[in-house]
């Protein structure tokens, strides 16, 4: 590897792992937000959706990274979503011809990956920057990030707002065991408020686990983000969040707005 | 007298209100609305209020537990909006409708934003449409053993007759527990205008550009008997004088206050009259709730002794 980088030095395993859990793009970075939020109403569609991003991202990751030294600096954003699009249209047409069930559920949101700021900003971020090895493995893992948390935010809102799990009853199947009590559905969880609900929920859940193992010792910043310095496109999306984490109490939110109206 | 008046640093004037006393005050203030919500629509109504307020109060003691807070509940705050929140639910509604929409009051809506005075959001109202969204069905039936059939207001708005404008005043018709008696109500808000715990500025500004709304877009024009029966047989009342008047979620700007009621008379005005549902008092309150801080940043008073800029007034 002749580059000074050193980001290229670092093992492709913690790449791997540093999209999934470090940086993980819905609940750390809070990088697209729209599907995110939009298609998560079972657990099915958020696994359908992750898995059609991820097949995305390493695919147009790799090939960025194949073409980092040719494409000029100043073209590079839509050189990226040429190069994003084409894959996005391969994909939906797959999609349509062998799992017409998951391209009617995801409808619209298929070919709006190609401006998902995930996929982007790790083009920018990393793919343009990097050798083609640890690129691919920073597509799988944010993009196995994305598809962890979407399908773990469409279980909660599937199980809780239509009492199932993957299109199985499974809220009623336990409860028929005892009683004859039926479960009733808190059907706010499956439209749009839900979302944001259960979003919220989970990334608190996702900063108390993380706080409590950095205090166990377990070094999480051995890993350098791809929020470097000269990430331009970076700074004003993935880099804040990460600097309203660092900091991070979950009240700080209500702190602010507590300081606002006092102000 | 003498402990009132003290030689110190400010602040110079004391007053005897605590947060506990006021929200005793409202409490109280609800009381007869409660009592006849009981009276009028059976024993169930009364486990429900107890289970509602006992939920709400219980979930901010686990919170306070939890998070290793002072333990806040003695200030009332808990139990007003649990006995708010039960006064918006329907009077047959299974109790663990009460149960679900007192943990999302006191949980999500109050304690997660800071506790009292800062939520943004009343959270009983919040609460009750979190539930409404929920649980339409259950939510939006008011059949009891007393009344079947549809609120006041649904009536008007289906063209059916209406019930008579004295039995809307005086509370015999379906609806919430505690929204029906415009007499009780009154009578609370009168306690509470009279012991100086709110004043007429939310209240009166909102029912007066409410009124004046029906009358420009109702299509009814000048006809008493509607414009009254949109003022009783609605949650109107319990909503202008007992959430709208939140201390946390209205203005604090007195400007501000007038602006917050005029547009919750116009945002319920426009949900009664050209929604698909009869009422909208609580989307009406909650929406107004989450322009406050809009609000009080227009209507801000100049400070004494600077001029007032031009170019900043706008």
């Amino acid at each position: 590897m002749s580059e000074g980088n050193s980001e290229a030095r670092q093992g492709s395993m913690e790449v791997f792992f540093n999209g999934l859990v470090k940086e993980n793009p819905t609940f750390v970075l809070a990088l697209g937000m729209c599907p995110t939020l939009a298609v998560t109403t079972s657990a099915v569609n958020g696994l359908g959706m992750g898995l059609t991003t991820t097949a995305v991202l390493v695919l147009s990751n790799a090939i960025i990274s194949l073409l980092r030294h040719i494409i000029p600096n100043r073209v590079r954003i839509p050189a990226f979503i040429v190069i994003v699009a084409s894959f996005v249209t391969m994909v939906q047409l797959l999609l349509e011809g062998f799992i017409p069930s998951l391209y009617s559920a995801l409808g619209l949101y298929i070919p709006l990956i190609v401006v998902n700021c995930i996929i982007l900003g790790r083009a920018e971020s990393f793919a343009s920057k990097n050798p083609v090895i640890p690129s691919i493995f920073d597509g799988l893992g944010m993009g196995l990030g994305f598809t962890v948390a979407l399908t773990a935010i469409g279980a909660v809102r599937e199980l809780l707002g239509a009492g199932e799990l993957f299109g199985i009853p499974i809220i009623n199947n336990v409860l028929g065991m005892f009683t004859s009590v039926e479960y009733v559905p808190i059907s706010i969880f499956v439209l749009a408020p839900g979302a944001f609900f259960v979003l919220a929920a989970l990334t608190a859940l996702q900063n108390r686990v993380k706080r409590k193992m950095q205090e166990k010792g377990q070094n999480a910043d051995k890993i350098q983000s791809g929020c470097s310095s000269d990430c331009a496109g970076c700074s004003d999306s993935g880099c804040a969040h990460r600097f309203v984490d660092v900091d991070g109490a979950p009240g700080s939110v209500a702190d602010a707005k507590a300081n606002k109206k006092e102000g | 007298m003498e402990k009132m008046l003290k030689v110190s640093s400010n602040p110079h004037i004391r007053s005897k209100d605590t947060t506990s006393r006021i929200m005793l005050y409202v409490v109280a203030a609800l009381l007869p609305a409660t009592i006849f919500g009981v009276f009028h629509f059976g024993l169930h109504a009364l486990f429900l209020v107890m289970i509602t307020v006992a939920t709400t109060v219980l979930t901010e003691y686990i919170y306070d537990r939890c998070m290793k807070k002072k333990i806040s509940i003695s200030d009332f705050s808990a139990a007003v909006t649990g006995l708010l929140l039960a006064l918006n639910l329907p009077p047959k509604a299974p109790l663990w409708i009460g149960v679900i929409g007192g943990v999302f009051a006191i949980l999500v809506v109050k304690m997660l934003f800071g506790g009292l005075g800062q939520n943004f959001m009343n959270p009983a109202l919040g609460a009750r449409c979190f539930l409404l969204i929920s649980f339409t069905s259950i939510m939006t039936n008011f059949d009891c053993d007393a009344y079947t059939g549809a609120t006041p207001l649904a009536a008007i708005k289906a063209g059916e007759s209406a019930p008579e404008l004295i039995d809307m005043v005086i509370g015999r018709t379906a609806g919430t527990i505690g929204e029906t008696s415009m007499i009780a109500l009154l009578i609370g808000a009168a306690f509470l205008l009279v012991m100086g715990v709110i004043d007429l500025r939310v209240p009166g500004s909102y029912i007066l550009s409410f009124v004046v709304f029906i009358l420009l877009f109702s299509g009814h024009g000048l006809d008493f008997n509607y414009i009254l029966s949109q003022l009783a047989g609605g949650g109107l009342m319990l909503g202008a004088f007992f959430m709208a008047t939140d201390y946390v979620t209205r203005p604090i700007t007195k400007n501000g206050q007038y602006v917050f009621g005029i547009f919750l008379g116009i945002m319920t005005g426009i949900f009664r009259i050209f929604g698909p549902s009869a009422e909208g008092v609580s989307y009406a309150i909650i929406l107004g709730n989450l322009l406050v801080p809009l609000i009080e940043k227009v209507t801000k008073p100049v400070a004494f002794g600077k001029k007032k800029s031009k170019k900043e007034a706008v």
